[in-house]
């Protein structure tokens, strides 16, 4: 029996009993349901073994939509604590966990996952190729991910959440002061999935340097293919710093090393220098993609090349480079005296200026255009004027001495809510909506898309603008409570009808997807939007092939300059096309993953040495591998590509 | 018409954070480091209120004017490039803002990590502040008293806190007298301020540490220094003796109300050695300090 205590939750209420129940009768209901529609062959076969990247994005697209409710009912439980002074619907513990969650989830396996979704959908077709340059690596990260993710999800049933936040501070996130397993799942679901991403930045990098189109130089790329190409690039150089870090505190937990204790020369700070040395680049990993997804949908509504291709290159080299020149402004406050403070607030404000210039060239862009208000160009046209706002309240909070003040307050909540939301959740809303045809062959519902699109903008003005004002009244973020004298329960009611708000907007995006799957029509053409990349040039959906014919490219708009001047981008006759072979190894190998997270996380020797020894036979047995792929006959493609132009 | 309704419902938002119902606390300072605080604060919404209208100003421009319903259907937008005199402008003007507020920022940062200036000419009242879950001690070496939750402190001379935990990293804030510090378990660091009127303040930890986190706050009385050496005195004749047996009972997790005691904890648990902040001519000893250190705990821990 004592083996088994160790699972148990130690912090339990009615409400994680309940979810425990419910988890239970999802799976066996998803269990009985695959075996009664005879369907697990179809689930291995065509997407437990897939290595064709846009089944990977679709697989990230669910994963990141799954894991955003579950951040969001998170986020919902939060605010409605606070609704009022003094309440009593969660206790300290359980608010402790659920923001250290909401966290987590929302960056690593939500925001994380879907821009991995549309960096593998769009990217091998907007540069022309056929997949990208490692296709079955491509499968190991997205199990990797979706296997961290898994194993973060059960902490909450099997063992308890972590509760030290989302940024995990030692000593606080020691054994000293964390006892449960919580901490251990999150080092160790963060690290398998921080894996993944780092595969995923390798991969992305290779794909777009040695796969595109003929003709299509780095200065003729599609921007939403730069911003890719950029936020990989820091994704290599920010993830190892994170891999370290999370090492390091592993074996604080586990082996009591001491790197980040209060004795023996540990230091404590040293955890939050490395945090943020990835935690502040991995900012600009979420946002430059999502500014990738704005210029395609800006310059395509407003049917107008982008203005400014190489200042909106320029700009986010030079992001790229200052994100690594920041991290210190998460801690002004930890007393490295005026010098290192000073130079940390020039930095930060100055990585303003690029991202001004990106706000003043989509301005520019729609100037002289001719704008149609679709809801991808809804979220956008949302997204500039809320983003600013964001963006000036961070220069605000840039300025070290008046960091002060606003550290650690509901100011700074509001702050990073203010950019990542309408910079990235919009952006990837945006994006969802632009390349649904690309993915499933039909649009999504425009009427329920825009009311999506107005609900969540409300509802997030009414959430987190008055956070501003608590902020400066001086409510610190993380409370669990306050008391009625601090007079911030008015404010903070209305947070929590703005959350509802938002929550209602995301249900609709349900909502629309299922109204859509059923009503919308199969009859669309393979460019639904008059847009301008290569992306639109092939058939919805795509055939596995991506393009029968290599399309030949003169421009960074290759799509619009043919549909202009009239010429054809696929030049040539068919011929057989070389692809890759479906595998099973990378699902099985994260599987084998997930049991060594588990193992090492309730310190369970004996399984984590077979599962370590268990990887590394994954990766011997594929080092020795010959697997060659397969050809697609001219015949075959040939009749793929008359049954599509058909389907038009 | 969309576009007008966005830019009203953000302006009607930004009037209710500057106007506010009562004074918020940040934005009500109590001394010379909180007024600096406030003053930038100010200073940065005014400038940045500048940039959101442009922003908007531009934005509901563009959308009035060229959206396709109010175009002829044979419009064709033109190619256009990008121009150098107008890409210079929209790096220049955010440089020329930036270049400003940096050079207010940099200004700021020695002033609030500084003796403020209008009390330079008086001695400090040094305060040990140390946090524990999830309580305050407040040391007074030169007073020899000691308090738990509660701080009482002269008007208008400098205070110099020195702060360090013993516990995960908390930040001492007093919203109305200045922004915050780290207090750590390593190294003690210094945070300069000083209350220019009597009153009663709010303070608080304002990081993050653990279940008892929310009510890990503090009163501060800031009085007269006639009042201040009267409360010293009668603490002295009635409080009773910290001893190392009663002080390791108070770092025990929980909370407590107020207490008072004569002597301080710095006398049989000295804070950590490695300084931080005070001043940056320290630096030199670092390495030396933290070999120490590492040798004593060495020892006290087997």
């Amino acid at each position: 029996m004592e083996f088994f205590e160790r699972f148990a939750v130690p912090h339990p209420s009615p409400a994680i009993y309940a979810s425990m129940v419910a988890i239970g009768l999802v799976v066996i209901a998803i269990i009985a349901g695959l075996t009664y529609f005879k369907k697990w062959g179809y689930l291995w076969r065509e997407w437990l073994t897939t290595v064709d990247h846009k089944r990977i994005g679709i697989m990230y697209l669910i994963s990141a939509l799954i894991m955003l409710f579950r951040g969001g009912v998170d986020a919902v439980m939060m605010r409605a604590q606070l609704s009022a002074p003094e309440n009593t619907l969660l206790d300290a513990q359980h608010y402790n966990e659920i923001f250290t969650t909401h966290g987590v989830v929302m960056i690593i396996f939500m925001a994380m996952p879907f821009i991995f979704a549309l960096m593998n959908i769009v990217v091998p077709l907007q540069i022309g190729a056929r997949d990208v340059a490692f296709p079955r690596l491509n499968a190991l990260s997205f199990w990797l991910f979706f296997m961290g993710a898994m194993l973060f999800n059960i902490s909450f049933v099997v063992g308890g959440s972590p509760d030290a936040g989302w940024t995990s501070y030692f000593p606080l996130a020691g054994n000293d002061f964390s006892t449960s397993v919580g901490t251990n799942y999150y080092m160790l679901a963060i690290q398998i999935s921080g894996i993944g991403s780092l595969m995923t930045g390798i991969n992305m990098i290779t794909t777009i340097l040695r796969m595109r189109a003929p003709g299509m130089t780095l200065m003729k790329m599609p921007m939403f293919t730069w911003s890719t190409f950029i936020a990989n690039v820091i994704i290599v150089f920010a993830f190892p710093v994170l891999t370290v870090a999370l090492a390091m505190g592993t074996m604080d937990r586990l082996f009591g090393t001491q790197f980040f204790t209060m004795e023996n020369g540990g230091m404590d700070m040293l955890w939050a220098n490395l945090f943020w040395v990835w935690g502040h680049p991995e900012v600009y990993i979420l946002i430059l993609p999502a500014f990738g997804i704005y210029s395609e949908v800006i310059s395509t509504f407003s049917r107008k090349n982008l203005y400014g291709y190489k200042s909106m290159v320029a700009s986010m080299v030079v992001i790229s480079l200052m994100s690594f020149l920041v991290w210190v402004h998460h801690f002004f406050t930890m007393g490295q005296g005026a010098l290192t403070n000073s130079i940390f607030s020039i930095t930060t404000m100055a990585i303003a200026v690029p991202t001004g210039v990106k706000i003043f060239n989509w301005l520019l862009t729609m100037y002289k255009g001719k704008i149609t208000i679709t809801t991808p160009m809804l979220y956008s046209l949302l997204f500039i004027p809320l983003f600013t706002l964001g963006g000036v309240t961070g220069v605000m909070l840039a300025m070290s001495a008046a960091d002060y003040q606003y550290h650690n307050t509901m100011f700074l909540v509001a702050h990073f809510h203010n950019v990542i939301i309408p910079g990235v959740v919009f952006a990837m809303l945006a994006g969802l909506t632009y390349y649904w045809p690309k993915m499933f062959g039909f649009m999504l519902n425009e009427k329920i898309g825009k009311w999506t699109a107005w609900l969540l903008s409300i509802g997030f003005l009414l959430a987190f603008m008055p956070m501003y004002i608590t902020g400066l009244d001086g409510q610190a973020r993380r409370m669990y409570t306050y008391s009625e004298a601090t007079g911030f329960g008015t404010l903070n009611m209305i947070s929590f009808v703005g959350a509802i708000i938002m929550a209602v907007g995301f249900a609709l995006i349900v909502y629309n997807v299922y109204y859509s799957t059923r009503y919308a029509s199969r009859d669309i053409s393979s460019d639904p939007w008059d847009a301008r990349t290569l992306e639109w040039s092939t058939h919805n959906p795509v055939p596995e092939y991506n393009f029968a014919i290599v399309p030949e490219v003169k421009s960074s708009q290759a799509l619009w300059d043919a549909k202009k001047e009239g010429h054809n981008l696929f030049k040539g006759k068919y011929e057989e096309i070389h692809m890759p072979n479906n595998s099973g190894a990378p699902f099985l190998m994260s599987v084998v993953f997930f049991i060594w997270g588990f193992a090492m996380i309730f310190s369970l020797w004996i399984p984590a040495i077979i599962a370590t020894i268990g990887i590394f036979a994954f990766m011997a047995h594929r080092s020795f591998e010959q697997d060659h792929g397969h050809h697609i006959s001219v015949k075959e493609i040939e009749e793929t590509e008359t049954k599509m132009r058909g389907a038009k | 018409m969309k576009g007008k309704w966005i830019f009203s419902s953000v302006l009607i938002t930004i009037a209710a954070i500057l106007s506010g119902c009562e004074p918020l606390l940040v934005l009500d300072p109590k001394g010379p480091q909180a007024e600096r605080q406030a003053q930038d604060i100010m200073l940065s919404i005014g400038i940045m209120s500048f940039i959101v209208l442009a922003v908007f100003a531009l934005l509901i421009f563009v959308l009035i004017k060229y959206r396709a319903s109010k175009q002829s259907p044979d419009y064709e937008p033109p190619h256009m490039e990008g121009n150098i005199w107008v890409e210079a402008i929209c790096v220049g003007i955010p440089v020329l803002i930036v270049a400003y507020l940096s050079f207010v920022s940099v200004q700021s940062n020695y002033i609030v990590e500084a003796t403020p200036e209008k009390y330079e000419d008086q001695e400090p009242l040094v305060v040990y502040a140390s946090s524990s879950n999830w309580k305050w001690h407040f040391s007074y070496p030169e007073e020899e008293i000691e308090t738990v939750n509660y701080l009482y402190i002269p008007t208008n001379r400098p205070l110099e806190f020195k702060l360090y935990s013993y516990g995960p990293i908390t930040s001492f804030w007093i919203p109305q007298l200045g922004g915050q510090k780290y207090a750590m378990s390593d190294m003690v660091t210094t945070l300069h301020l000083a209350a220019d009127v009597p009153g009663e303040f709010v303070g608080r930890n304002a990081n993050f540490s653990g279940q008892g986190f929310a009510e890990n706050t503090f009163d501060v009385t800031a009085m007269s220094q006639k009042d201040f050496d009267e409360w010293v005195d009668e603490v002295k004749d009635t409080a009773d003796p910290l001893t190392e047996e009663k002080f390791d009972e108070l770092l025990e997790p929980g909370h407590l109300g107020r207490m008072t005691f004569t002597g301080t904890h710095l006398d049989f648990m000295p804070p950590p050695d490695h300084d931080h902040g005070s001043s940056d001519s320290e630096e030199g000893n670092e390495h030396q300090n933290h070999s120490e250190q590492d040798k004593d705990s060495d020892h006290s821990n087997h």
